[in-house]
């Protein structure tokens, strides 16, 4: 019975003092979702007493559930609009952006395509821009074969579209209408691994997953360069079409340890973390640019 | 009957009216066989169909079975994934949407068919359980977001998703338990009236163990229906990734169709093999829980005989 009562007490003990409780939320982009969930799971084995969660309802639908104050963190694939900035403003919610990442959208092609090695980022345009004139590759480049150009592109709701469209279409939600869109990346990676004609684009993480189904596309920078997307090349900028990801921290919950703790943990180990999900980490001087931005605040 | 006597009798062609058909029963034979093979060809095409899935989800899946992947939480490491959080908040789920929604299903089913008033009224309340039973899961989904979560405030937890939950399959029990109950023959409660038994009784004695088969199937439809829903819960912000056990009803969760969406949607090819046995188990808690309810039919069945 003594040890009994001992080893409860000493049970009950270990939990108190293991450290940490209380809870972390996040929620958002389903592009940052993977590092999150990483940073989370190792997180969690370091602080058992802390419940940890994280879900993915997009980075609209994220920014929703922040300025609700449902959340303690957004994780986002583009920075925040003006009108979610002045609804946080709005219901006093104050916020830091933290950049994590890079994520290079690659585009790609089938294996047996063997005509396409680069494209210009203008070729890119005249592919993809609201009505578009390209019906066969052959329309792109003349030298390239007259079979029809199969197209393949996530859906509106997501972040890597956002991105894309204003960065090669010049605007934002502008594109030709026509193309196969899918909110999920594995059925992008399908339809291209099984068209000999598809031209296809998503992050580069399901590139890399999937290197022996599809193929990616050198692409030219404004210097003219042709660059194909690597860790490397999407990291130090190179590669035209990448984009940083972020984190958004409300200020009220960075008041609690555990979700201190949390974001300090996320940055000084998200280079690991960051390219074991598949994504391009920064360099260590950007993760500690964001860790004095986190404890400019917390003073 | 006997139009037709006389008719036979008067053209006296025959002894008997069906003989007259004798030169078109071959061809009526072949039609009988042509709609038995085509009801034949319908079953199997839809059981192999299923079969198809069951066996393409159980190869993909069953080598990822084992000991570890039921006491390992969801991980970035498909070696080490498993579904411990998500088993338990489906069977969490379960447990609370069962307690909230098979009372009081059962006892409005009742009070609807046997006690309430006909009028206006009772075919509003009727057609309105009617239309809800229809209504997709989203919608329900919506509606928890802004009363459970936002206006109750039981915020991102078990209770606003077992809620919710709840009430997407009321209707369905509702409606079965209605239905079970017009189905008792009125002799049995006309007998009970008759020997003096207050309404009540005739209902609890009467009534409802007769009707308590057709009442658990539905309630087993509408269950298992909630169980396998991802849609609303995705709204009502239960989450994808969890490395706790919940611990009462006011935890953040996740469930089975949870993961298994979460595990479809990534990039690597082993989490979609994580996700066919994600699959395979919430197929199993689905037949056990059925099979929970069958013996509870045969067993409720054998006392009433």
């Amino acid at each position: 019975m003594k040890i009994a009562v001992l080893l409860l007490t000493s049970f009950l003990s270990a939990h108190a003092f293991a450290g940490l409780s209380g809870q972390v939320r996040i929620d958002g982009s389903s592009t940052v979702y993977p590092i999150s969930e990483a940073v989370a799971e190792e997180f969690q084995k370091a602080n058992a007493g802390v419940k940890v969660t994280v879900a993915q309802s997009g980075t609209g639908g994220g920014f929703k559930k922040f300025v609700a104050a449902e959340i303690d963190i957004s994780n986002a694939s583009r920075t925040i609009k003006k009108e979610e900035a002045e609804a946080a403003q709005k219901a006093k919610v104050l916020w830091t952006e933290v950049p994590i990442a890079y994520d290079g959208i690659t585009l790609v092609i089938n294996p047996k395509n063997t005509w396409v090695k680069t494209l210009t980022m203008e070729q890119l345009k005249t592919i993809w821009e609201p009505g578009s004139k390209v019906k066969t590759w052959k329309d792109v480049d003349p030298s390239w074969p007259d079979s029809k150009i199969k197209l393949y592109g996530p859906g509106a709701d997501s972040g890597t579209f956002d991105y894309f469209t204003e960065h090669v279409n010049g605007k934002a939600k502008a594109i030709r209408p026509d193309f196969t869109a899918s909110e999920d990346d594995n059925v992008l990676v399908k339809g291209v691994a099984g068209d000999k004609d598809a031209l296809g684009f998503f992050g580069i993480s399901y590139y890399e997953a999937n290197a022996k189904k599809i193929r990616s596309v050198a692409i030219a920078g404004t210097d003219g360069k042709f660059v194909s997307p690597t860790v490397e090349t999407v990291k130090d900028g190179t590669y035209p079409i990448s984009r940083p990801l972020f984190i958004y921290v409300s200020h009220a919950s960075l008041a609690r340890v555990e979700v201190a703790n949390f974001v300090s943990y996320y940055l000084s180990n998200a280079n690991k973390l960051v390219s074991e999900t598949g994504y391009v980490p920064m360099t260590d001087a950007q993760y500690k640019a964001g860790m004095a931005k986190i404890a400019a605040i917390k003073k | 009957m006997i139009n037709l006597n006389l008719n036979s009798n008067a053209t006296t062609k025959s002894e008997h009216p069906l003989l007259d058909q004798k030169g078109n029963l071959g061809k009526r034979k072949l039609k009988s066989y042509i709609f038995a093979f085509m009801c034949f060809l319908a079953t199997v095409s839809v059981i192999g169909l299923i079969a198809y899935l069951i066996l393409d989800t159980y190869l993909q899946g069953s080598a990822w079975i084992n000991a570890d992947f039921f006491t390992n939480f969801a991980s970035r490491m498909p070696n080490k994934s498993g579904i411990k959080a998500a088993l338990f908040g489906t069977i969490w789920l379960l447990g609370i949407t069962a307690l909230f929604s098979i009372p009081v299903g059962v006892i409005s089913g009742i009070y609807l068919e046997e006690l309430m008033k006909r009028g206006y009224f009772h075919r509003f309340i009727s057609v309105n359980v009617s239309n809800l039973a229809g209504v997709p899961s989203v919608v329900y989904g919506i509606f928890g977001l802004a009363f459970f979560v936002r206006m109750l405030g039981f915020e991102r937890s078990l209770l606003s998703g077992a809620l919710t939950l709840s009430l997407m399959s009321l209707p369905v029990i509702i409606i079965s338990t209605r239905e079970a109950i017009a189905a008792v023959p009125s002799s049995i409660k006309m007998g009970a009236l008759a020997m003096g038994a207050t309404k009540w009784q005739t209902a609890r004695d009467h009534i409802f163990p007769t009707a308590l088969p057709g009442i658990l199937t539905g309630v087993i439809l509408a269950l298992s229906r909630a169980v396998g829903e991802t849609a609303p819960l995705i709204i009502l912000g239960a989450v994808s990734f969890l490395a706790f056990v919940p611990q009462g009803w006011n935890d953040g969760y996740t469930a089975l169709p949870m993961q298994i969406y979460t595990w479809v949607s990534k990039p690597q090819e082993e989490f979609h093999q994580l996700a066919a046995a994600t699959i395979i188990v919430l197929l199993g808690v689905l037949l056990v829980a059925n099979s929970i309810a069958i013996f509870i039919r045969i067993r409720s069945r054998k006392v009433k005989l």
